[in-house]
């Protein structure tokens, strides 16, 4: 067997098929299993025109590829239209799987992308290229996180909270490009929705859905952060908010409160309101007191003491803030919107400098450094 | 085609520029906006060039470690920032030649700051290493 001739021919069955007019991948195709084939049967049979040879191959490989991808598009077209399935089959199915994606042994980032991988079915590829890294440090991140959960039992009804936990961490990447993590983790959500009974996971959704029907004016066309109270509601996505609002409604009337729900509410109250100026803050501030009962968190408590500056004045709010620790992320961005709301235009204007140095993407740090810019001019 | 590190350096321990430049949240707004928008049109001007491969900012936040001895605690920096060299970040980018690294480098030094003015901050411009050949004779 001639590996110089094989070498020496492929290129010009390549020439000759895209000549030919055919599409340059699939004529590579092509070209490799027709490669395939003479690498098995030359050594019994050498042809006595191999070119040709190669180039017949090629061709019906290349027909055959046509064939195929045709049949395989008619039978997803066939699949699409029929119903889906129903829930109780797989009910117990996806829990177990997205428990065992979500163990508590993974890191956050390792059961991310098990899930991703596994329940969500993306390839490694894709997992990789949202998370921005090398296809094989995502390979190893998800083999490691596979080794540690062979074996682990972890099917019982309480672990659905680590679950949760994992869903809205894939959905706060929210990454965009050829995998938008924010969509898949809203799809893996209603999937457990519709598999379990517990009104905390149609709470997550709603919240999911409450927040994402706002991302279409949240940037800019150039890619610039547009604060909630900039942003121009009527590009909100409404029939979004709407599902959210009613999903979330028919959580609480259930009446097991839990953190999702109450974080859904707050976010129902900002989509609700025709403008920022008529955001009914004083019920903000009620679900934020939910909150930090049922799931107290500095998180938490930061974000209530805004809801506690919009109702009882900047100085509340800072008052609020200042028994917080500063270290936290955020904490100056708070503290710059507070004191700017107290008038307070140099010490906002230093935190506002200072949550841009802490900003850990680019989009934020520009828009922290122009409210800085912006409170610096006129001194 | 070869590629290159474009290294944005804020150095402290000497000018950045020959005139004092104000740190940007002293700047304009608009001047701000300025020199966003360029940074956004030089990123799409080298993609679309075919010469872009990565660009990334860097927080201002870095520690130095090292390691000291069996046994030990890894040695760090304090929080000294200025007299480090602080890194902002970089452009990774695939071109024809050295000159021609050196002229987008050049041309990203040319960013606005105030009044419109050209910062001229300093950017290293570093050679990949190239793959060892594949046929040594």
């Amino acid at each position: 067997m001639n590996d110089q001739l094989l070498r020496d021919l492929a290129p010009q069955v390549l020439g000759v098929l895209v000549r030919r007019g055919n599409d340059f991948a699939a004529a590579e195709d092509a070209v490799q299993d027709a490669l395939v084939e003479a690498v098995r049967h030359w050594p019994d049979a050498m042809p006595s025109d191999p070119l040709a040879w190669l180039v017949t191959v090629a061709g019906r490989k290349l027909v055959d590829a046509q064939r195929s991808e045709a049949s395989r598009r008619r039978r997803e077209r066939r699949d699409h239209q029929e119903p889906p399935p129903g829930p109780t089959e797989q009910v117990d199915d996806t829990l177990l799987l997205l428990s065992r994606c979500c163990h508590p042994a993974l890191t956050p980032g390792s059961a991310v992308a098990l899930t991703l991988r596994a329940v969500g079915g993306l390839t490694t590829a894709q997992i990789a290229q949202a998370f921005l890294v090398p296809e094989p440090t995502m390979a190893q991140r998800i083999s490691r996180a596979k080794r540690t959960v062979s074996g682990a039992r972890f099917d019982t009804a309480g672990d659905v909270t680590a679950v949760l936990r994992v869903l809205y961490l894939v959905f706060n990447e929210g990454f965009t490009g050829s995998v938008d993590l924010a969509e898949e983790a809203i799809r893996l959500t209603r999937q457990l929705a519709a598999a379990t009974d517990d009104p905390e996971v149609d709470g997550l959704l709603a919240l999911m859905l409450l927040h994402h029907a706002r991302r279409p004016a949240r940037r800019t066309p150039s890619g610039a952060v547009v604060a909630l109270a900039d942003q121009d509601r009527s590009r909100w996505h409404h029939a979004s908010i709407a599902e959210g609002v009613d999903l979330l409604q028919a959580a609480l009337a259930r009446d097991r409160l839990g953190e999702y729900q109450v974080q859904a509410a707050i976010a129902a109250l900002h989509d609700d309101a025709p403008t920022a100026a008529e955001t009914d803050w004083p019920q903000v501030l009620e679900w934020y007191d939910e909150l930090v009962r049922l799931a107290d968190s500095p998180v938490a408590r930061l974000n209530r003491a805004v809801a506690v500056g919009e109702v009882d004045g900047p100085r509340a709010g800072l008052a609020a803030l200042r028994e917080l620790d500063p270290g936290l992320p955020r904490w100056d961005a708070v503290a710059a919107h507070l004191h700017e709301r107290a008038g307070e235009r140099d010490l906002a204007a230093a935190h506002y400098a200072a949550a841009a140095a802490r900003a850990d993407n680019q989009a934020e740090r520009d828009h922290l450094t122009l409210q800085a810019a912006r409170l610096n001019q006129r001194r | 085609m070869a590629k290159y590190l474009l290294l944005k350096h804020y150095r402290s321990d000497h000018a950045i520029a020959a005139e004092d430049i104000p740190p940007m949240d002293q700047w304009q707004p608009d001047e701000v906006e300025a020199h966003i928008a360029f940074m956004h049109r030089l990123n799409a001007e080298l993609e679309a060039s075919g010469e872009f491969v990565d660009a990334q900012g860097l927080s201002p936040e870095g520690t130095f470690v090292r390691y000291d001895g069996d046994g030990r605690p890894p040695v760090t920096d304090g929080p000294f920032a200025e007299t480090k060299d602080l890194i902002a970040g970089w452009w990774i980018v695939d071109v024809e030649s050295r000159e021609r690294a050196h002229e987008i480098a050049a041309y990203g030094s040319s960013a606005p700051g105030p009044g419109g003015r050209p910062i001229r901050e300093w950017i290293e411009v570093r050679p990949f290493m190239g793959p060892p050949p594949s046929v040594s004779e």
